[in-house]
């Protein structure tokens, strides 16, 4: 039953910014960011949604976690319509979804220790007291290996890498079923980059998890996603199997986007491999 | 541009609707009678209906707001019964002192300020910096009815070469130089303050302007020293420098309060402070509407002359 | 796998090197003086009611106007026979007391109504500052005066007047900062977690917004001071017998030209009390203030400091290639010495060769770059050695006004993100005619038609109308171009492309890399093209220099670098590269790679 209902389902999903009517002066110009967006995140799966700037990808992924809200369109989380989800409170979408956003260092408080970061889920999200809160803080570090005297130190003394590995401990914290992953790697070093595209393999076996991966670059989403949704001004203009899409794209814009994509074998073509 | 202008003139209605309702209320918020605090404990009660009748003091209060407004876009501000004349004749007569002196504060105060923050900037930590440092620290800490005095006790008394008080000679005056000689000491006293505010902002927006990446791109293409300063960082700085000189305008008409009653300049902020000691509400409403909106005009222009420097503003 | 693969940030952070922010305060002498004056003036105000003074308001006729220095009367009396030493510490108190009010009562409602309004946004904040602005519409006194009208004079009324005209100030600091942090990723991150929406305000937003409510208060306390002191002074603040120092003032103005003394006195008191809180208030604000503590808010020279120890010779590969580096050593000057950014680095570019400079970042490419024409931000930036040759002649040697005539001459730079690199506040056929004209002596109009001709050769659409645009209204990539024909302005043998396409989109990045591609063929131009990724490298690079921490570590031809790179940590960049078609065979790629050895300094 659990793996029969897709993780996550939006159906025309829409969203429109602007367009109301100011106190003074007219009316404001409108954008349509997302346009009647069909997607469904299977149990399990990575399915990962590509696009250049101003597709719409991060609003979709807003949407999904609850920090926006659809202008129409049907969303499903784990089953479950998401405006009822937003009416058992503010509390009920970050039980089941979780975020991870491009800038880790952005993404943590500056002003508090990573182990207050880390308490606030499991206070408030599972209740835990504050011995297993303790306890628990101390699991989430290891599984995402970082030291556990991470925990009294404050954010901007970690690298941007070592700041997302604190940020995706901080999802986990919440024991959701899905992760949304904004970005999670682009503003990190290509080293730093493999290391935790690795990581969030292994976790996503580990707490058997379901993930969102947004990005533009298409080199990483081959890596690690198992179904590919390309989004070009808010529409989705192609789905399907990683291998498959990267191999034969049938869209025009995918196949100007693969062209695109800058490859290290340009160089390695003409030279001897021993 | 025009458009623009056009523009702003129009936001600046509800501006001024905006300042005068403020005003009205703090009118309306008198406790008591305000016909009684206008015509002060003595007056008949048949004066006191009579006045009530006039500015509509019998009706509720958005309606008494229309009436009043209503007249004021006529020209009738009311009637000042310690003056025994009409408020606006009263304020007109004023306000023309007031503007000589704010005026000239407000010229001396854009020039030397934007100088020495310029000069500051450009030669950081150097001794010239060091010595406007000193004197904006002063500038700014000083009392300004403090410094008024001091210049009275220094240059009119001691030395007696500037008149201590007053806009004409009493005798024999009455002309451009005698006004210059009786402006010196109010007008420097007033610019003071202002000045150190202006030099302080010039010199960080300079400073934080050199920092920008688009001033290594002038470098880059090879442009002279002068050129990168005068031309690249001065434009750039200039667009948060001018909504502060905008600001000092509010200053030097607010402080103008101080420096005329302390060289006794008859503008419309000495007859403020009489105004309100002798609780003569109408006149003190008057004028604060007046000054209000000469300042909301000088902000008016310093929003189009950002404008023109910045041609994101104008989207 | 459960060993933690990275060691903490460096160990000294935590060990109370970091000098505290009371130390930096101290540190700053004019703060700390302030500071002294100011906590003196308050202990003698506190300790007034013990203090051996005479009572401040008993008169005594007989002893009128005393002047200063009498017997049992330290500073004289005033027209009532009153001591005026006993009335200016009396005074003070009364002053200080009504500023510090004033200025909190300021601060706890201008911050509360900037909080609220930066977080809710939308039509409660629009609705808000519309009335902050009612109140900054009016002349800053003026306001004061017509409430004291109304509520009548005495010191409480000017004590509310004065807070009600300091509200905007806190209001509008603390709603721009809140209005930031409200969008930031950590706001969102709290809400996930759980947090209502007031435990965000208060535990995650108040707490990074306090700095500023400090800073303007810190700067605005002194006004107030000043302000309500004023009010006295006019007669509309403290009432007879209550004294404080404006009204002390005011009541000796009568009497300035025969007892000057009395007015004097307590005009210095304000002055110093306000001197001394405006000089501790900066110290504070300069230790508060990020951009301050960075240093950053020095004047950065024309060209970077040199400082260089030794000067190496220049070969004969040097004297005859377009570009060519040896033992170039940039830093930057901090506290505690000297950081070394680029350590030794040599390399050359021919003409008419493309060099990559590859590296992660921190690993000194961009530093290197910019320090070849001295463009390094000074300070802090040092070049303390090494010698950078240009057509055979060393750089680091010639006077300044010939550096300038090499840049944007024979050498010219395109930077990473051109929405900041080109000024906001030209057009950009400005910009370039003024690259033309800065190296050319042309008439205006001819340097315009130039710069419109490059426009053109660098594929903008209609490019007579394009030059009259500002910056702002251009696409990304349309503003990479005008950066490209702004570099090609004076027909450069030499580019540096300091990570040109990093900010773009990749299907524009592609655009603007064959642009480069063919422009460099068409004119025989040498490109040093900085950058962090290997992928744009082996399309355009014919050779490679691989960075890491400040050094050099592999050179070659790009196909045998990225092919067979001999160093580890090439090796080991390359393979941390996903490529096309390889799928989900990199991660087990990376999974295979032996753990990072302590010091290899990747993480």
């Amino acid at each position: 039953m659990r793996h029969s209902a897709d993780a996550i389902s939006v159906t025309n999903l829409t969203k429109t910014f602007g367009g109301e009517w100011s106190l003074f002066g007219g009316r404001s110009h409108e954008i349509r960011a997302v346009r009647n967006v069909t997607l469904a995140l299977k149990h399990g799966e990575t399915l990962a949604i590509v696009g250049e700037s101003g597709s719409g990808k991060s609003t979709l992924a807003r949407m999904v976690v609850g920090l926006e809200v659809p202008t129409s369109g049907e969303m499903r989380i784990v089953g479950k319509d998401a405006a009822a989800l937003r009416a058992e409170g503010p509390r009920a979408f970050g039980r089941v979804i979780q975020y991870v956003f491009q800038d880790p260092v952005a993404s943590l408080n500056p002003r508090k220790t990573v182990g207050a970061i880390l308490d606030t889920p499991l206070q408030l999200l599972k209740g835990y007291d504050q011995r297993r809160r303790r306890a628990r803080a101390m699991q989430l570090l290891d599984a995402v290996q970082m030291p556990s005297d991470t925990l009294e130190r404050y954010p901007h003394e970690f690298s941007g890498g070592q700041a997302q590995r604190i940020a995706i401990a901080r999802a986990l914290a919440a024991e959701p079923r899905i992760l949304v992953l904004d970005e999670p790697v682009s503003a990190l070093d290509v080293s730093v980059q493999a290391q935790v595209l690795l990581l969030l393999q292994d976790l996503r076996q580990e707490f058997d998890l379901s993930y969102l991966f947004i990005s533009h670059d298409l080199a990483v989403v081959e890596s690690i996603s198992d179904r590919v949704a390309v989004m070009f001004f808010g529409e989705v203009v192609e789905v399907g199997a990683a291998e498959q899409l990267f191999r034969s794209p049938e869209h025009e814009y995918t196949k100007q986007l693969i062209a695109s994509a800058p490859r290290l074998g340009t160089a390695l073509e003409g030279s001897t491999r021993s | 541009m025009a458009a623009y202008i056009a523009k702003r003139l129009i936001a600046a209605i509800p501006v001024l609707l905006g300042l005068s309702l403020i005003v009205f209320l703090i009118m309306a918020m008198i406790p008591g009678d305000p016909a009684t605090a206008i015509l002060g404990s003595y007056a008949t009660p048949e004066n006191v209906a009579r006045l009530n009748r006039s500015l509509g003091l019998d009706k509720p209060l958005p309606q008494q707001y229309v009436i009043w407004l209503g007249n004021l876009l006529q020209g009738d501000f009311g009637r000042s019964y310690a003056l025994n004349r009409p408020v606006l004749d009263e304020i007109l007569e004023r306000f023309s002192a007031t503007l000589i002196l704010a005026g000239t504060s407000l010229v001396l105060c854009s020039v030397f300020g934007l100088l020495a923050g310029i000069v500051s900037a450009v030669r950081q930590f150097g001794w010239v910096d060091r010595i406007v440092t000193f004197f904006v620290l002063i500038g700014i800490s000083i009392p300004s009815f403090f410094l008024g005095l001091l210049f009275i006790l220094f240059f009119a008394v001691q030395l007696r070469v500037l008149p201590a008080s007053g806009m004409y000679a009493i005798y024999g005056g009455g002309d451009l130089p005698d006004l210059l000689r009786h402006l010196v000491l109010p007008a420097t006293t007033l610019a003071v303050v202002a000045t150190g505010v202006v030099a302080r902002l010039t010199r960080t927006a300079m400073l934080e302007v050199l920092r920008q990446d688009y001033i290594r791109t002038a470098r880059a293409k090879g442009l002279s020293e002068r050129k990168v300063i005068y031309r690249h960082a001065l434009k750039a700085a200039m667009v948060s420098i001018v909504p502060v000189i905008g600001l000092q305008a509010g200053f030097v008409l607010g402080g103008a309060v101080y420096i005329e009653t302390v060289f006794q300049w008859p503008g419309i902020g000495a007859m403020l402070v009489k105004a309100i000691s002798t609780r003569d509400i109408l006149l003190v409403q008057g004028g604060v509407l007046f000054v209000a909106a000469a300042y909301v005009f000088v902000n008016l222009i310093a929003d189009v002359i950002q404008a023109m420097l910045d041609p994101r503003l104008k989207a | 796998m459960s060993t933690p693969v990275v060691q903490a940030a460096s160990e000294q952070e935590r060990g109370g090197r970091r000098p505290t922010a009371w130390r930096l305060l101290m540190n700053n002498r004019l703060a700390a003086a302030g500071f002294f004056v100011l906590a003196t003036i308050i202990v003698v105000a506190l300790l007034a009611p013990i203090l051996p003074l005479h009572d401040p308001n008993v008169t005594s006729p007989a002893d009128r106007l005393l002047p200063v220095f009498s017997e049992g009367h330290p500073l004289g009396t005033d027209h009532l026979g009153r001591d005026v030493l006993a009335r200016l510490v009396w005074g003070t108190r009364v002053s200080l007391v009504v500023g510090v009010s004033a200025a909190l009562l300021a601060a706890f409602t201008g911050s509360l109504i900037g909080l609220v309004a930066g977080y809710m946004g939308g039509r409660a904040d629009n609705l808000m500052m519309r009335g902050i602005d009612m109140l900054m519409a009016f002349p800053y006194i003026l306001l004061a005066l017509a409430i004291v009208a109304v509520l009548g004079p005495g010191l409480l009324n000017a004590l509310y007047a004065i807070a009600v005209v300091n509200i905007p100030f806190f209001a509008r600091n603390v709603r721009g900062i809140t209005l930031g942090l409200s969008h930031r990723e950590f706001v969102d991150a709290a809400r996930l977690s759980g947090k209502s929406h007031l435990s965000i305000v208060l535990t995650e937003i108040l707490p990074n917004v306090l700095p500023v409510i400090v800073i303007t208060m810190s700067t605005t306390v002194g006004w107030m001071i000043l302000e309500t002191a004023g009010l006295s002074f006019l007669g509309l603040g403290a009432q007879p017998p209550q004294a404080d120092l404006g009204s002390m003032l005011g009541q000796g103005r009568s009497l300035l030209f025969t007892a000057p003394m009395i007015s004097v006195i307590p005009g210095v008191m304000v002055f110093l009390i306000v001197m001394s809180i405006n000089l501790f208030g900066d110290g504070i604000r300069d230790v508060l203030d990020p951009r301050l503590r960075a240093g950053t808010l020095s004047r950065p020279m024309a060209v970077t400091r040199l400082d260089r120890k030794e000067v190496p010779e220049l070969d004969e590969t040097a004297r005859r290639s377009a570009l060519a580096v040896r033992e170039l050593e940039t830093g930057f000057e901090g506290v505690d010495g000297i950081e070394m950014a680029v350590k030794r680095v040599s390399f050359t570019l021919r003409t008419g060769e493309c060099l990559g400079l590859v590296g992660e970042s921190g690993s000194g490419k961009s530093v290197t770059a910019l320090s070849l024409l001295r463009l390094v931000a000074s300070p802090p930036g040092t070049i303390t050695g090494g010698a950078v040759a240009i057509g055979g002649r060393d750089v680091f040697a010639l006077p300044e006004a010939e550096i300038a005539s090499l840049r944007g001459g024979k050498m010219a730079y395109i930077f990473q993100d051109p929405l900041t690199t080109l000024h906001p506040l030209f057009t950009i056929g400005e910009q370039i005619a003024e690259a033309v004209r800065a190296h050319q002596p042309v008439s205006r109009r001819k340097a315009h038609e130039k710069a419109v001709e490059l426009l053109r050769s660098v594929r903008i659409p209609d490019p007579e109308q394009r030059a009259k645009s500002y910056p702002h209204q251009l696409s990304g990539g349309q503003r990479q171009r005008v950066g490209i024909a702004m570099a090609l302005a004076n027909d450069p043998d030499i580019i540096v492309a300091d990570e040109p396409t990093t900010a773009l989109d990749v299907t524009v990045q592609a655009e603007i890399l064959q642009l480069l591609q063919v422009l460099r063929r068409e004119r025989g131009l040498a490109l040093l093209f900085i950058t962090h990724d290997f992928g744009v490298v082996a399309e355009i690079c014919d050779r490679v220099a691989v960075m890491r921490h400040g050094e050099i570590v592999e050179e070659g031809e790009t196909r045998d670098v990225l092919g067979s790179p001999r160093h580890p940590y090439t090796r080991r960049l390359i393979a941390c590269v996903p490529r096309p078609g390889q799928g989900s065979a990199f991660l087990d790629a990376i999974r295979a790679m032996p753990a990072e050895t302590e010091g290899a300094g990747i993480a």
